[in-house]
């Protein structure tokens, strides 16, 4: 798995959009005044007479949309996720899902990542709820590939999709040839010590914390469930049953997202010790992105010392404790 | 109270009374909280220039003219009258009001934006910056929590404590403004102000291209406000707008203030001066200095 440069993944959010806008011509965007951020002014640009301008009214967007996608119409409104999935979650409830509209979300700044803005604009929370959804697809792709294939897959499928995206540049490390299909997860690297599921930007420290247990000849499986709704049962159930043990990252609060899904998944079919890492139930704060990422202990360490910890569960049926202080020296 | 007027990038430790004063003494010290910004701006590498700088008269006029009742040393005083900013974006022109009002130290506006820092990117309550009444950043949220302080203090406390709250005016596309706006006048709130920040600026563009959203004064008028416009950068007609809201309040009009302030995004920084591109960047270095040239020649 090698490292292909780096973007993020609004980009392919962004150009993704254009592709489908090309491909068809009942694809519409809607804008929530920060339509340079979340880079449907590409879109704009190319589709002026298919772009209508809302303003900052995410509520009124979304039910907007709803009416579009009612006459036929494939919308997208894009927005920062704390405004276009939470300030209108009523709205994604009745009037998208229950509706089963064929309405698309594009949530952006996504996440810790989003640096000195602050706790206001980091989302954390809306993996949580839009999973609950009924009818709803939800997807946190990993790098802009993904976000840009994952864009036209939603676009392409019928029913209310979101998708979820950062600010900040992630590692690439998929190419247009990489296969991505909406539901089923990728195993991004094999092994059978321990399984390491993860989504967006924790992937690629996924991958890296695998390449780390490599160097202790543990092999870690590390799997990308990019879409966290229609869930993968069968492969996280796979990698439950081989590897007997998990580890699931997640740029999300450790309640709810990614993590809780495997939980589910595992509890009913498959049993094995988890350890969570994501936020543990705090809100963010201003600062650099990367610093923000090591304080609020989003990257490969935490991840590698938790597959220490949940090999150690797994074996001496124990709480971890002895891999834990293993990891004090190994981190420090 | 003459305050160190100069183009240096480092923050002085000059504080400013509050009290009724000339238009003149409060136009020294917007500009000394345009100064403020720009160095904080400057430091934190990211953040919105054009909302503070040019909303910095209005905060000079609330915070230094006599308006806001509070005592820099306690900002938790139970009896003191209540700011909020609902355009959460514009955090740095509060800060550097309640820093050159004495509420805390100068030179921590330096830490703007960073790791732990009390100056969040967004007020965060969270931090115990005194004088930060809430957590405010998603737009048109902290215009309702304002509503809900003046009706505790107006109709559960019967206390004359007032209560502002300044909006931008892009906010005002949020519909829960409005929400919030019919509240006001149907608890005849005549102890709440509102003051728009109407610089027909937001991130896309000018308002009426993103989304219409005039005539404010016609619409802020039939949702039951007495509606005043005012020059936003002279500090005369701003007192203007606050005595009147002060007259609303002492003859129980029951009914709640609107100022619409004209003003121009960036104002007071001619690179700056009426440009949307300007919303959400911070000046570089050389643009600072520049800024802060001018600023310090600034009448
Ligand atoms: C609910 C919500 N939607 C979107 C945003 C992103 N946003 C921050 S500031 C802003 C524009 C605000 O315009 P205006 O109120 O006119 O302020 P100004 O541009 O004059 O500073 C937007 C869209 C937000 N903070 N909150």
């Amino acid at each position: 798995m090698e490292l292909l440069g780096s973007k993020p993944t609004r980009f392919g959010f962004g150009d993704g959009l254009v592709e489908l806008g090309e491909r068809h011509s009942n694809v519409v965007v809607l804008g929530g005044d920060i339509t340079g951020s979340v880079m449907t002014s590409l879109f704009k640009e190319k589709f002026p007479d298919r772009f209508f301008s809302i303003g900052i009214a995410e509520q009124n967007a979304t039910t907007i949309a709803v009416g579009l996608a009612l006459s036929g119409k494939i919308p997208f409104f894009a927005s920062y996720g704390a405004f276009c999935a939470l300030r209108n979650a009523d709205q994604l409830r009745i009037s998208v899902c229950y509706n089963e509209a064929n309405v698309k979300i594009g949530g952006g700044h996504a996440g810790i990542s989003v640096g000195p803005d602050g706790a206001t604009h980091q989302v954390l929370e809306e993996v949580a709820f839009l999973r609950t959804l009924p009818h709803m697809t939800m997807v946190v792709p990993a790098d802009y590939e993904e976000a840009k294939k994952a864009t036209i897959a939603m676009g392409e499928m019928v029913g209310p999709a979101y998708i979820r995206f950062g600010r900040s540049p992630v590692p690439m490390f998929t190419t247009p040839d990489t296969p991505f299909e909406l539901g089923k997860a990728n195993v991004v690297m094999d092994g059978s010590d321990v399984a390491i599921i993860a989504n967006g930007a924790m992937v690629w420290e996924s991958i890296l914390a695998a390449k780390e247990l490599a160097k202790k000849g543990i092999t870690a499986r590390v799997v990308n469930v990019h879409t966290v709704k229609p869930f993968d049962f069968a492969t996280v159930t796979a990698a439950a049953r081989e590897c007997g043990c998990i580890v699931t990252a997640e740029e999300h609060q450790v309640h709810g997202g990614l993590g809780g899904a495997v939980a589910e998944c595992t509890a009913k079919n498959a049993p094995v010790p988890i350890e969570f890492v994501g936020v543990k139930d705090s809100f963010g704060g201003s600062g650099d992105p990367e610093e923000l990422m090591v304080k609020f202990g989003l990257t490969w360490k935490e991840i590698y010392a938790s597959a220490l910890v949940a090999m150690e569960r797994r074996d001496k049926g124990s709480s971890g404790v002895r891999a834990l202080k293993e990891v004090a020296s190994y981190t420090a | 109270m003459t305050a160190e007027v100069n183009a240096s990038l480092d923050f002085n430790t000059t504080t400013f009374p509050n009290k009724r004063q000339s238009a003149d003494d409060l136009k020294a010290v917007g500009n000394e909280i345009r100064r403020d910004i720009i160095r904080m701006l400057v430091r934190a590498g990211s953040g919105h220039s054009g909302g503070p700088l040019g909303s910095a008269d209005i905060f000079a006029t609330l915070y230094f003219g006599g308006y806001m009742r509070y005592n820099p040393a306690d900002m938790n005083d139970p009896s003191r009258d209540r700011f909020v900013l609902s355009a959460g974006h514009m955090a740095p022109v509060l800060y550097a009001a309640l820093a050159n009002a004495g509420c805390y130290p100068k030179d921590e506006q330096a830490t703007l934006r960073q790791y732990n820092t009390r100056l969040q990117g967004h007020p965060g309550r969270d931090m115990h910056l005194p004088g930060i009444e809430t957590s405010s950043g998603s737009l048109g949220q902290g215009f309702s929590i304002a509503v809900g302080m003046a009706m505790s203090d107006r109709l559960v406390d019967k206390s004359d404590k007032r209560v502002f709250s300044l909006t931008g005016d892009g906010e005002l596309q949020e519909g829960s403004i409005w929400e919030a706006a019919m509240s006001a006048a149907h608890f005849h709130l005549d102890n709440f102000c509102w003051i728009i920040d109407n610089n027909d600026c937001q991130i896309d563009g000018r308002l009426p291209d993103v989304m219409n959203v005039y005539p404010i004064d016609a619409k802020c008028e039939s949702f039951g406000f007495d509606t005043i416009t005012v020059n936003g950068h002279d500090p005369a007609d701003l007192m203007r707008g606050f005595d009147r809201f002060i007259e609303n309040q002492k003859n129980k009009t029951g009914k709640p203030t609107a100022i619409i302030a004209k003003t121009y995004m960036g104002h007071g920084v001619s690179f700056m001066n009426d440009k949307f591109e300007w919303h959400g960047k911070p000046p570089t270095k050389d643009q600072a200095i520049a800024a802060l040239e001018e600023l310090a020649q600034m009448p």
